[in-house]
């Protein structure tokens, strides 16, 4: 029972088993229709695959020209092209457990940061009737109205002020000293490097965790936590032996959701990063299209496409329970 | 005497702390926040008020060789006097409300139209269908765009050999040749004649239809189940045909869930950065350049700072008006439901 009042809750569940306890009291679809929208439901599903099949029997094939005709069916099953894209993943020195690493600390470490900080704020806006609440949880909403591309400019600007220089001896910290005019070499700029970039990355995620995380906590009942009140428990405990651990499935959701955002996340990175080292798949597979691709071969790009989308799709398929009707508990009500 | 004052006194500490502990819990959010959002706000309109560029990266704000320009880098972007090629603001607006408005409204009918067909009672394998029909939804933006990419591509791409194998069955040996992502003749001239709509907006919308109506499909069959089915039985013993069912029935109790999914839909596609960065970068000519591209390119090529942030702060305005106008429609539906 319970697990049907979960699945009615959830579109995906519902949209993948609808119906067929309906079915069998319906009356019987005539044959011609039937055909008539199999024919329809096929050509459908040619156009959802046909991208799809394209670039999985392009990664599977050990081809390097280029594809001289249509091919939707994999001919061969040959790994070669992964095997290159993770031996020498580009042209750059860096190997590709290095840009697994780049992309999970920045999407992991920018998930778990804005994390931590949002739920304190969610359970002050959910739980509290204070002065400025209203307008603390405006502030909180407007940067969600900006596109993230929005804030770029000035984030970049206040990164590149961090630097650490070594000015021939003495180091000098950026903005507080500098070296004189012409002289010193940078040793860390905090706008070229991956923590830089995963700050500027909390600016937008951290709402996002915030509203989500508010949304879900409004909906949890508050009988538990006046009941502890009665017996004695200060905000304080009832926050983190009460809220804390019922809220932990919409942590684990919020959470993988931005991952889902960050692991994508190119703009800032592209803006920011200019060392080699500290690139990212996201940015690895943009130099594999387009005008830097002229000498990659296609089988290697899309091995490398499939190795990008991987981790975002298994994680939809794993949670799409959880991950959706998280979206519909969470963010969407404000 | 004494017990009372030490009570009071206990309560006049607990009313402290009730009051104070909520904003305990918001300041680190709020520092967080004062340094990598409000603060950059700020200094964004500081710096769109100056000629900030690449000579002023070293010492910021208190650079020697930094202007005051006043507006004159609003004034350049609204009336064309960026140092840019082949940009009009008023060009680059119009383009992207029409491409985020087509997509909507090809996306959500076909979203209904197909969640329809899979709900036709006694349909077979309509659970792998389901299943497959949601694939574009878990794949990332940003690599579909990539794929989408190279089918396009001039020469090597699918959608040129598909169009030849289907030409070969009508006789034609030819190759197709078309040029998808580089050619600048608008195949339609009259069909917004403010913006080119070159090829690639074409190419590009064939690409975002993939990727977009799955997601309607998705609300729409949530929608669909709600529906009671004993409308359907009273509209055919009244004697309605199918379409009128359809019309009369179906769309109006979709409307509730498919407003919010259209605006949900409309404000994604209005700053879909990554996919059109991935699939065209704008161009040709900048022909399919969206704002968010367009800002991005003049941080990331063009390095003209102070132009950049003057235009984010109008991308901040225009955010702020389709905020509030679809903020609007969602009230109103809101009121009309209950």
């Amino acid at each position: 029972m319970t697990a049907h009042t979960e699945s009615t809750k959830n579109p995906i569940v519902r949209f993948l088993n609808m119906n067929t306890s309906r079915e069998v009291g319906g009356r019987e679809l005539p044959l011609w229709r039937q055909i008539l929208l199999q024919v329809l439901c096929l050509v459908i599903a040619a156009e959802v695959l046909f991208p799809i099949m394209y670039i999985v029997t392009l990664s599977f094939s050990s081809r390097e020209t280029r594809p001289a005709s249509l091919e939707l069916i994999p001919t061969e099953i040959s790994f070669a092209a992964y095997k290159q894209v993770i031996d020498r993943p580009t042209a750059n020195p860096i190997t590709f457990i290095e840009l697994l690493r780049n992309s999970f600390l920045l999407s992991v470490g920018v998930g778990l940061a804005a994390l931590m900080i949002a739920v304190l704020a969610a359970y002050a806006f959910s739980r509290f009737k204070f002065k400025l609440r209203s307008v603390l949880m405006v502030l909180v909403f407007v940067p969600l109205l900006m596109p993230a591309i929005g804030l770029s400019t000035p984030l970049y600007l206040l990164m590149n002020s961090f630097r650490i220089a070594d000015c021939g001896g003495a180091i000098a910290i950026s903005p507080f000293a500098s070296c004189a005019v012409g002289l010193g070499k940078v040793m860390f700029n905090l706008r070229d490097s991956l923590l830089g970039v995963g700050i500027a990355m909390i600016s937008t995620a951290l709402p996002f965790a915030v509203w989500n995380l508010k949304g879900y906590l409004d909906t949890i009942p508050k009988e538990l936590e006046e009941a502890a009140a009665i017996d004695g428990a200060d905000p304080n405990q009832v926050f983190f032996q009460i809220v804390l651990p019922l809220a932990l499935p919409q942590l684990a959701v919020t959470f993988f959701l931005g991952f889902i955002g960050h692991w994508q996340e190119f703009a800032l990175p592209w803006l920011f990063l200019t060392q080699p080292e500290s690139y990212t798949l996201s940015m690895t597979l943009y130099n594999m299209t387009g005008q830097y691709a002229n000498s990659i071969p296609w089988n290697r790009f899309a091995a490398m496409a499939i190795i990008v989308a991987l981790p975002v799709a298994i994680t939809y398929i794993a949670l799409q329970k959880q991950i959706v009707s998280g979206l519909t508990s969470g963010g969407v009500k404000g | 005497m004494a017990s009372t004052s030490m009570i009071e006194r206990a309560k006049k500490k607990s009313d402290f702390r009730k009051t104070v502990t909520p904003y305990m819990y918001l300041v680190p959010a709020f520092l967080v926040m004062a340094v990598i959002t409000f603060y950059p706000l700020i200094y964004q309109v500081v710096v769109s008020f100056t000629d900030f560029q690449t000579k002023d990266l070293l010492r910021g704000l208190a650079s020697e060789k930094l202007n005051q320009v006043g507006v004159q880098n609003y004034v350049d972007i609204l009336a064309g006097g960026l140092p840019v090629q082949n940009f009009d603001f008023f060009r680059v607006l119009t383009y992207n409300l029409w491409w985020a408005i087509t997509n909507v409204a090809l996306h959500v009918p076909a979203g209904i139209v197909i969640a329809v067909l899979l709900n036709t009672p006694g349909l077979w394998m309509k659970r792998i269908y389901r299943s497959l029909y949601i694939l574009p939804v878990v794949i990332p933006p940003l690599v579909v765009a990539t794929v989408w990419r190279n089918i396009f591509d001039e020469q090597y791409g699918a959608m040129n050999q598909f169009l030849t194998s289907a030409a070969m069955l009508f006789g034609s040996i030819d190759p197709v040749r078309i040029r998808w992502l580089e050619d600048f003749t608008p195949p339609i001239a009259w069909l917004l004649p403010n913006g080119p709509l070159t090829l690639a907006y074409y190419a590009m919308m064939i690409a975002n239809f993939w990727l977009g109506w799955p997601f309607m499909t998705l609300v729409a069959t949530g929608a669909l189940q709600s529906i009671p089915k004993d409308l359907y039985e009273a509209a055919s013993i009244d004697g309605a045909s199918a379409y009128q069912q359809f019309m009369n029935i179906t769309v109006p109790l979709l409307r509730p869930a498919m407003i919010p999914a259209t605006i949900y839909g409309f404000t994604t596609s209005f700053n879909l950065f990554s996919f059109v960065f991935f699939m065209t970068g704008g161009g040709p000519a900048r022909s399919t350049e969206i704002l968010v591209t367009f800002a991005y390119d003049l941080v990331r090529n063009l390095r003209l700072y102070g132009a950049a942030a003057a235009f984010s702060v109008i991308v901040f305005f225009v955010a702020l008006i389709i905020f509030l106008i679809t903020n609007r429609l969602t009230k109103a539906t809101e009121n009309i439901v209950e």
